[in-house]
């Protein structure tokens, strides 16, 4: 039991897995593995979103943008979809993943140039592209009628069996882990939240890195604009509205340290995951909106509780006799 | 002179007697104690690591004694937190004064103890007023109402002493209180302290700089390696005893160096200098020497490191490694070039807690740990066993969090991250600095043996006996200057101390 205190991923799958069979109990359909297939489906544009607001979190940062970047990228999507019903799906994908990093990489320049607080910085352009999206369509909707049968078909293609936008989740998740293992820039992120002042010594430039993880971020918000638009056929101002809360959860819950440093993939997957079932389950098991809500608030001050005692059980190890084992 | 004889006769305001605190590895103070006298100021004396910050902490009840006793008025008493220190009149008056930046000046003096309206709530006016008074009795000429950030460092001082003056400090103590005042705002000091000697406050005086303590002080007490070595009357010494007091006649410890021929100059540095930190430093240095730089914290040497390794830039000079112009502008150039610095700061600068030992280790060399951008986990851990094992790291694997490892152990894994990098210069700052004997050993036998590989190594310190027992030749700064330069044979703790204190060779 004290070894699986120690790791997180590990207590995680543990809280998950009892969960699941908490709520069996009031739903045993809950357990049947289509059912869990759809709940991990739901869940895929929060893992994905989690993985990109992880990376920032990493640096010390927070992206409060991410929400309002991917409504702005979704409606973009649409109105492209609208404009060109004929250009090729991956086409589209590909222009809101560059407006995207290119929404996120303005996050990043402020941080890094102008040395805005990120809080602030994230803040202020959430607002901004909420604006934007209203300047570009007036307020009005991109409703299912109007979008192409390819551009609202593709989340939902069937590939052995499992619909696209896991697929899309899955391939994020596999390429974040790639890049945070096995890359001297996710080492970096690494590094500069764990101590940004040693890392400037180590020949890392601190705000660079901190561009790039906001570079990053924006891109999986651009993404996920897409997938969430095609997904719900639906575009308009408010999509997403709040979500960003849901993702810093996701991350938080995935005990990736709000101070930044410590976290990884499959933290972050996982801190997706428990929220995505909590979401899926408490409707299905007759809980009002309004405890839900309650519930998720709860779920997310004990997560942090669990990881705050992590942190303060790993004291320095002072004598030297406990220091060879 | 008169009035230490009177001093002399009265009670101390409080007296440590028989004082000793240790940490983990280290005696900090052994058997010392010191009297502070009303009306009079004691300087305190002694090189880095003499156990001075020790001693304030204890006076201002950070610290609690292992042994030993306070007496204020000749009353034992027990300083079981710093609101009791406070509570029985010490305060303390620190190198960069502790206050607030945000509040007014007003309420920077009363905080804790701020008039009260009879409805309990903060009577501003009174307090406002109170604080004037107070400002004019230590010759500020402040608007109460200001915000303390706007002030210049001098101000701020006179803000700490009239909060000292509103509880009622009977014992201040100034811990290097000149430390970043201009000339004028120094000599205004001086006379606020005549003004509070002339008030009965008892005055602990801690500078490095023996004209002050000459121009200031009635007393004096030097500590040497956490114990007291002398005290008396200013009036009966002179700058060598206390020199010599300081320094003691031996060095005390055997340093493992290994003799080294020295090659060719590898790295040139001419004709550096920076607006506000430093100028004209012009030097070279070996193949397999070891080069060190003393001076007192502050004299902007590691501010001239800083500025090589191309975290700041200089606004002139010339940089030479093997005889070819360098441009640095990141730290990353540097390292790419062969350049490396070990910072000061194991904490702040050095490794990153939450991080695993080899990661730490391979983070400046993830170019050569990786092949087509990928990093390589079983090379990673080739050059972290490679480099930590040569420094006899006790860990019980690479794969465990830095920041469970001791302080020393840290320090290892710093320098291994250094090594790992195959430099051609490493500049270590303070590399022994608050960590145990045994790694302090450790550190310098591998030192050494660096220098006997060929590599040329910049040793910045403030400790005597480091100094002379690792350097080939010492660098002394001062003030951002070089001041003196001395070859191995021509070393003596003297001639240190006067170069980084500024004392002519002729004695006053």
């Amino acid at each position: 039991m004290n070894m699986l205190l120690k790791n997180r991923e590990a207590l995680l799958v543990v809280a998950i897995l009892a969960l699941v069979a908490l709520i069996t109990l009031r739903f045993p359909g809950f357990i049947a593995p289509a059912n869990l297939g759809r709940v991990y489906n739901d869940t895929s544009i929060l893992i994905i979103l989690a993985l990109g607001q992880m990376a920032v979190i990493l640096t010390r940062c927070i992206d409060l943008s991410m929400a309002a970047n991917l409504a702005l990228c979704g409606m973009v999507a649409g109105l492209i979809n609208v404009a060109f019903p004929g250009l090729p799906i991956p086409l589209v994908i590909v222009a809101v993943v560059a407006l995207g990093a290119a929404l996120g990489s303005i996050n990043g320049l402020l941080v890094w140039k102008l040395n805005i607080p990120p809080i602030v910085v994230t803040l202020g352009t959430l607002t901004i592209f909420r604006g934007t999206i209203f300047l570009l369509t007036g307020g009005q909707w991109i409703n299912a009628h109007q979008m192409s049968a390819a551009f609202k078909g593709l989340p939902r293609a069937d590939l052995f069996g499992i619909p696209a936008l896991s697929w899309f989740s899955v391939l994020i998740v596999a390429l974040m882990f790639v890049v945070m293992t096995r890359t001297a820039t996710g080492r970096a992120f690494f590094a500069v939240g764990g101590n940004p002042h040693a890392a400037v010594y180590t020949g890392i430039d601190v705000g660079r890195t901190r561009f790039l993880a906001y570079c990053l971020s924006g891109a999986l918000a651009g993404l996920s604009g897409y997938l969430w638009v095609s997904r719900y056929a639906v575009a308009y101002v408010d999509i997403a509205l709040g979500f960003e809360l849901d993702i810093i959860a996701a991350c938080v819950i995935g005990g990736i340290s709000i101070a930044g440093g410590i976290g990884s993939v499959p933290g972050a997957v996982l801190g997706a995951l428990f929220l995505g079932i909590i979401k899926n389950a408490l409707p299905v098991i007759n809980i009002s909106p309004f405890a839900q809500m309650a519930i998720s608030g709860m779920v997310i001050i004990i997560a942090v509780a669990v990881n705050a005692r992590a942190e303060r059980r790993k004291g320095r190890v002072i004598l030297k006799k406990a220091e060879a084992h | 002179m008169l009035q230490d004889t009177t001093t002399s006769r009265m009670k101390p305001a409080i007296a440590l007697e028989g004082i000793s605190k240790s940490f983990p590895g280290v005696q900090a103070l052994a058997d010392v104690s010191l009297s502070l006298y009303p009306g009079s100021v004691t300087a305190l004396v002694g090189e880095n690591g003499a156990g001075k910050s020790t001693l304030v902490k204890i006076l201002t009840g950070i610290y609690q004694p292992d042994g030993g006793t306070i007496r204020v008025d000749g009353v034992e008493t027990h300083f079981a937190a710093a609101s009791a220190a406070a509570k029985a009149g010490v305060t303390a008056i620190h190198q960069e004064t502790v206050l607030f930046d945000e509040l007014s000046v007003a309420e920077n003096i009363f905080l804790g103890h701020a008039p009260r309206t009879r409805f309990g709530l903060i009577d501003w006016a009174r307090m406002n007023a109170d604080a004037r008074t107070l400002l004019e009795r230590v010759g500020a000429s402040l608007e109460p109402s200001i915000r303390l950030r706007d002030l210049g460092i001098a101000s701020k001082h006179l803000v700490a002493i009239a909060r000292a003056l509103s509880i009622d400090a009977r014992v201040v103590i100034m811990d290097e209180p000149t430390a970043a005042l201009s000339y004028k705002e120094i000599h205004e000091l001086y006379e606020l302290i005549d003004r509070l000697k002339a008030d009965g406050k008892a005055i602990l005086f801690i500078s490095h700089k023996f004209d002050e303590i000459f121009r200031i002080a009635d007393r004096y007490t030097v500590f040497r390696d956490g114990r007291m070595v002398g005290e008396g009357l200013i009036g009966e010494t002179t700058q060598d005893d206390l020199v010599r007091m300081m320094v003691g006649r031996d060095v005390g410890q055997v340093f493992p160096k290994q003799e080294v021929a020295i090659g060719e100059p590898v790295l040139t540095v001419s004709g550096y200098r920076h607006p506000t930190e430093f100028e004209d430093i012009n030097f070279e240095l070996r193949r397999g020497e070891i080069l060190g730089f003393y001076g007192l914290v502050g004299a902007g040497r590691s501010e001239f490191m800083q500025s090589l390794i191309g975290i700041t830039r200089p606004s002139a000079g010339a940089v030479r490694l093997d005889g070819k112009v360098l441009v640095i502008r990141s730290p990353a150039e540097a390292i790419e070039a062969g350049i490396v610095y070990v910072p000061e700061e194991r904490g702040r600068q050095g490794a990153i807690i939450g991080m695993p030992i080899f990661q730490n280790v391979t983070l400046p060399s993830l170019t050569r740990t990786s092949r087509s951008g990928f990093l390589r986990m079983a090379e990673e851990f080739r050059l972290a066993r490679e480099y930590t094992s040569r420094l006899d790291l006790r860990a019980a694997s690479l794969d465990q969090d830095v920041g469970t490892l001791s302080g020393g152990n840290q320090q290892k894994v710093v320098i291994a991250k250094w090594l790992a990098t195959k430099p051609k210069v490493i500049i270590l700052d303070e590399p022994t600095k608050g960590i145990d004997i045994g790694s302090k050993a450790a550190v310098h036998a591998f030192m050494s043996e660096l220098a006997a590989q060929g590599l040329s190594v910049i040793m910045v310190s403030s400790e005597i006996p480091e100094i002379m027992g690792m350097s080939d030749r010492v660098i002394v700064m001062r003030e951002g200057r070089m001041v003196g330069q001395f070859e191995r044979a021509e070393l003596s703790a003297e001639k240190l101390v006067r170069a980084a204190a500024g004392i002519s060779e002729i004695a006053p």
